[in-house]
């Protein structure tokens, strides 16, 4: 049924991922194709792996971009991937009932027995999260891990989605958002987590957190006025700690 | 977005086809046609052959076509699976109705309540057609007030300029045919020209800077692609071929759709059967060019907001 589901449990399972600690390493974006191509959606299909016009089903892509101009001007590294929004138009375009929203997690799936590969869901989603897999001739998304979060033959610490057991700069935070209390709503309410296109109104589940403010004194620390009775200026390793320890 | 043969061919083909049964249901029932088995044959085997074909078309974008059957389950929600059942609803009373006509030479009574259904139907399946462009709130330059009246309004036309030729070449022509395909190519012109000054004039709901909710620290831009080839989103939503000729492609458009269907239309009005049934089979081979054209923009100058994230414009 791709109408959305009337009613819904509390728990609003997605991401939040850290726009600050991001490195931009790509392996969210590896580790979600190694899992997620042996897994409920399996397989994300490449075409050319190895030759010129290579192209294929990702669920998760790093992008790039710089913001801000100046000294206040920074790189930012965006991983991207569907955010299981709570007002998602992917399902209820779906002409099928091939895609659908958990009412008990929130999250958006697709049943591949189902799907016709129309791509209208594609064409509804603001964010890019949809990919076609042009050699099954169906509709692939990201499924959260689905197979992975709610899998008991897992150790629990590792019932997270590939992308976040993977993070190795700690950017990518899972858990339940529909509820205020869980570690990765404090982290929202803390740090000012925001939502991508909110004029769309999709509301998604995932948030983003905005880069912190970058540490401008640093620029002055060689300057700073030194007392009469302390050692000249250090450098190398020592300056670089007197710089941090100055922070 | 990417302009499909598939989809083009579907959306015109079949607006054609249901223009064309609608005007012939309403005009029959009005006893402005006659029950003729010729006409019937000809005129309803050309617009439900419209239909269908520009339906099997539709089945030509699908990855799986063969589950095709399952895209009807979803009318509470789905615009594209309303369209589906409508289109399939429509055939019942427009099959009865060419029974009627091309077998009982009748058009009156139960069949003419018949023709009136089909031509109710057909413009609620071109609604719905309009309607899975129109919701889309990625792509502002379909989801916007013009798409629904001008796909209705083309439909339309297409089918009166069909209309007008079909009787002439049956000898059962009248003026108020000639003059629907003179209104109705005005209408069409001052939508669709109404629909693209909103589409070079409205600004963009979102920008990179919304994309990313970065804009708080200023201006963004792209840095780096996360790949170097191609991906499917960058293939389907950022084509851009048509788009270089977009100007010329409008100015086409509006000759071969509009003006010149007008003038040959007009002349049709005035003319001797045999000239205007000439200028009536032009004015069909020019909109029919015209509305391809007019499609594959419609396709080609919408840009969708997922672009954004790849340093394109929305």
């Amino acid at each position: 049924m791709t109408s959305l589901p009337a009613e819904r449990g509390a728990k609003r399972l997605g991401l939040v991922i850290d726009l600050d600690t991001c490195v931009g390493c790509h392996a969210c974006a590896t580790n979600c194709k190694e899992w997620n191509t042996g897994g409920h959606s399996a397989p994300l299909t490449d075409v050319n792996a190895y030759q010129a016009e290579q192209r294929g089903v990702w669920f998760n892509r790093v992008h790039t971009f710089e913001a801000g101009q100046g000294a206040d001007g920074r790189t930012v590294h965006f991983p991207k991937n569907c955010l299981h929004c709570e007002f998602p138009d992917c399902v209820t375009v779906c002409p099928t009932g091939a895609s659908y929203k958990r009412a008990e997690d929130g999250i958006v799936l697709v049943d591949h027995d189902k799907c016709i590969g129309c791509k209208l869901c594609s064409w509804a989603c603001a964010y890019g999260a949809r990919e076609f897999d042009e050699d099954e001739g169906v509709m692939k998304k990201c499924t959260l891990c689905i197979d992975k979060i709610y899998n008991t033959r897992l150790p629990e610490a590792d019932r997270v989605p590939a992308c976040v057991a993977t993070c190795p700069s700690r950017a990518r935070h899972f858990g339940d958002l529909g509820d205020p209390h869980s570690a990765v709503s404090k982290l929202v309410a803390e740090r000012g987590g925001f939502d991508l296109l909110p004029e769309l109104g999709y509301q998604p589940t995932t948030k983003y957190l905005p880069p912190r403010p970058a540490a401008r004194p640093l620029d002055n620390v060689g300057q700073r006025p030194r007392p009469a009775n302390e050692d000249p200026a250090p450098a190398g390793f020592l300056r670089w700690m007197d710089r941090m320890l100055s922070r | 977005m990417h302009p499909a043969y598939s989809v083009i061919v579907f959306t015109t083909a079949s607006g054609a086809g249901y223009g064309l049964l609608a005007l012939l249901g309403l005009f029959a029932a009005a006893g402005a046609l006659p029950a003729d088995t010729g006409l019937g044959i000809v005129a309803l085997g050309l617009a439900l052959g419209l239909i269908a074909g520009g339906l099997l078309s539709s089945l030509g974008h699908l990855g799986r076509p063969e589950r095709a059957w399952r895209a009807m389950s979803q009318w509470r929600s789905s615009w594209l699976a309303r369209e589906g059942v409508l289109a399939l609803l429509t055939f019942a009373p427009a099959g009865l109705f060419a029974i009627g006509w091309v077998f009982l030479n009748d058009t009156g009574g139960v069949f003419a309540g018949l023709g009136v259904a089909s031509a109710v139907l057909a413009g609620i399946t071109v609604w719905c057609t309009s309607m899975i462009y129109a919701s889309l709130k990625p792509i502002r330059q379909w989801h916007n007030v013009f798409v629904t009246p001008a796909y209705l309004v083309l439909g339309l036309m297409t089918g009166a300029l069909l209309l007008v030729l079909l009787s002439r070449l049956f000898g059962v022509w009248q003026p108020a045919f000639g003059w629907l395909a003179v209104a109705s190519v005005l209408a069409g012109w001052a939508v669709k020209a109404a629909y693209w000054h909103h589409i070079d004039t409205a600004r963009p709901r979102s920008d990179l800077g919304t994309a990313t909710g970065l804009g708080r620290l200023g201006p963004v831009s792209l840095l780096e692609m996360p790949h170097t080839e191609e991906n499917f989103l960058m293939k389907e939503m950022g084509y851009r071929v048509a788009r270089t000729h977009a100007a010329k492609l409008r100015r086409i458009a509006h000759l071969a759709l509009f003006a010149l269907p007008l003038l040959l239309s007009l002349l049709a009005l005035i003319t001797p059967p045999l000239l205007s049934g000439i200028a009536a089979l032009l004015a069909v081979a020019s909109a029919g060019a015209g509305v391809l054209t007019e499609r594959w923009l419609f396709f080609a100058e919408a840009r969708h907001t997922c672009m954004l994230y790849y340093g394109r414009a929305a």
